[in-house]
């Protein structure tokens, strides 16, 4: 067989200047200032962030400062919104405008563990179960399972038979079973990721789980996470909407959107603004937390880098 | 010549599946490479070659066989600690440069990924230092350190995986397919990169691959993975000289030449499977050229 002899050296480069061809176009900036600046191109993003800093600021600051109270009933009924009540009064002749912003305190605050719950149990069952395969996998995931054929709202109903309703029956009960969709989906993700070979190349570096974990599963999961987040945070607002809408949710005369949307919607022909803005808050806050994580999804992924 | 031999596999298994019905992705290979040298592991898809490398460098728990790197019989390291510091002494170039490179991790922090898993360069000057040492010595600017993975070239992906493999200062690397997802223009320049590399640091290299032409320009000896075994294992030349076993003769066929004449007359042998039942051994045909067969094989094989 004849056979073409290769010197070394035989492939020498000629005519290429690797230092010219490989200089940089723009300056290195850090990973966080990129994120910010692809985060502010995003308009939309912009705007929900800035609405839910000023509901979050009007939830803080309102109830206090404001001359009436969430519960003082002012003796001026069902009145119509004005220059002395902005957002009208209810059929107690409570202020609405001061309510709202009371409610947006429970709304927010359900909203915002349930993120965390979400986080916290369901990040780490999931990245566990799908980095461990096999039947630690099998038995973390038949777990969760069990925990969703349980509906949430049984969950809540059996524990107010045991304590007083309210926002504490509703966070336990997102306990148990509130974080199994995002295990579900990081699991997954995991499961992809983890046969990836840069992280087999980590492995063959001598890297622990957790450093897999931090370094490799959870950066590139964290797309998916955000994205499940972001429905996690207004489903939760929705649930504790619907279950006070039901009597399930916080006891009077304690406010939540829920509740007012709930009375309100019995006097919607005859009263309308006790309905709308309950409604309008919920949807405003719902619509700017999606716009709020489309966004940090785009902006935390590199490839995106212009 | 007395060459040290700085691993030795003897009777590697690995299988994958149940136990009941497993699927033998490696049966009972045993082979040794000599310090400074390159081995070059050649075959089909499928045959084992890869699943051979992930075993040595404990990406997988080996079903059966001892591995000795070193003296030590890496197969059997549990402890986390020695297996750190084996981890250190072995790396691993992969194949796939778009797969291999985290595209959240800029080279840097790629590059640095092991001085974070085992504490060293802890000051910041010093492994910027560091950093741009290993991308000047794969080709690349300093500048990259800040770049992302997929703002360079394949060819380039692949120097940082080299510098990643570097970073640790190994002694040992397994290349797994190395240039096998790269441009043709390119593989040149990855092949006499990791030669330069090789002779600068005084590296062994596992070469895996089933381009047979790189093969032979960068590899010492050859060996030849068939149906998860070795069939064949020599020096280059032998093998491609004076290979023995028909498998190697057929994959030698297949090998085009840059000569238009020749490769008019080029025939492929085409090679056929043949079951055996007496026992396979490795037989000696010239001094370190093995060949595995059955002594009848070998006889008529011979001819």
């Amino acid at each position: 067989m004849t056979e073409q002899k290769l010197r070394d050296g035989a492939f020498d480069i000629v005519g290429m200047h690797r230092e010219e061809q490989e200089q940089l176009s723009s300056k290195p900036v850090s990973f966080w200032k990129e994120v910010l600046y692809r985060f502010k191109q995003n308009k939309l993003a912009v705007c929900g962030l800035i609405v839910l800093i000023i509901i979050a600021l009007m939830a803080i600051i309102v109830p206090e400062v404001s001359q009436y109270k969430y519960s003082d009933q002012l003796g001026v009924y069902n009145q119509p919104p004005s220059a002395e009540h902005w957002f009208g009064t209810d059929d107690l002749g409570r202020d609405i405008f001061v309510r709202i912003w009371a409610g947006a305190r429970i709304s927010l605050f359900i909203g915002i563990t349930a993120a965390l719950i979400d986080v916290i149990i369901g990040v780490i069952w999931g990245s566990i179960a799908g980095l461990a395969g096999g039947r630690t996998d099998n038995i973390m995931m038949r777990i969760a399972d069990v925990l969703t054929a349980v509906p949430y709202l049984l969950v809540v109903i059996i524990l107010i038979v045991v304590m007083e309703p309210g926002l504490v029956p509703m966070i336990i009960a997102l306990c148990i079973t509130g974080w199994v969709n995002m295990a579900r989906i990081v699991r997954g993700e995991v499961m992809s990721i983890k046969n990836q070979e840069y992280v087999l190349a980590a492995r063959t570096l001598g890297a622990g789980t957790a450093h897999l974990i931090r370094k490799h599963l959870i950066p590139n999961a964290l797309g998916a996470i955000l994205v499940t987040m972001t429905l996690t945070v207004p489903a939760a607002i929705f649930t504790e909407a619907f279950l006070s809408y039901l009597g399930l949710g916080v006891p009077a005369p304690r406010a939540s959107w829920g509740t007012m949307a709930s009375e309100g919607n019995k006097a919607l022909m005859s009263y309308p603004w006790r309905l709308f803005f309950p409604a309008f808050f919920i949807s405003l806050t719902i619509f700017a937390f999606n716009a709020v994580g489309d966004g940090l999804r785009d902006a935390l992924d590199p490839k995106l880098r212009k | 010549m007395l060459q040290k031999k700085i691993l030795e596999v003897n009777g590697l298994k690995q299988y994958f599946g149940s136990a009941s019905n497993p699927i033998k992705a490696v049966d009972d290979i045993s082979f040794y490479v000599y310090e400074g040298e390159t081995l070059g592991l050649v075959g089909e898809s499928g045959s084992g070659k890869s699943t051979t490398g992930r075993s040595i460098i404990r990406l997988y728990d080996v079903t059966g066989g001892d591995i000795h790197f070193k003296g030590q019989n890496i197969a059997a390291i549990k402890s986390r600690k020695d297996l750190k510091h084996f981890n250190k002494e072995m790396q691993m170039i992969f194949q796939d440069p778009y797969a291999s490179l985290n595209p959240r991790m800029t080279a840097s922090e790629i590059i640095t990924e092991g001085f974070d898993i085992h504490g060293m360069y802890k000051n910041k000057k010093e492994r910027a230092e560091k950093v741009a040492e290993l991308l000047e010595a794969v080709g690349l600017n300093r500048m990259h350190a800040s770049r992302y993975a997929h703002e360079f070239s394949g060819g380039q992906r692949q120097r940082i995986g080299i510098a990643r493999a570097l970073s640790l200062d190994p002694s040992f690397i397994i290349a797994d397919e190395p240039i096998s997802a790269l441009d043709v223009s390119i593989q040149a320049q990855v092949v006499n990169l990791l030669k330069q590399i090789q002779r600068e640091r005084n590296l062994t290299y596992l070469f895996i691959a089933h381009d047979l032409s790189m093969v032979k320009y960068i590899s010492d000896r050859i060996a030849v993975m068939y149906r998860g075994k070795i069939v064949e294992i020599g020096p280059a030349d032998d093998i491609y000289n004076t290979p023995r076993h028909p498998y190697t003769k057929s994959l030698l066929s297949a090998v085009p030449q840059p000569d238009p004449l020749s490769e008019r007359t080029r025939t492929r042998i085409p090679y056929v499977h043949e079951e055996t039942d007496g026992d396979m051994i490795a037989h000696e045909v010239s001094t370190d050229h093995y060949v595995f067969a059955t002594s009848e094989q070998l006889a008529r094989w011979q001819l």
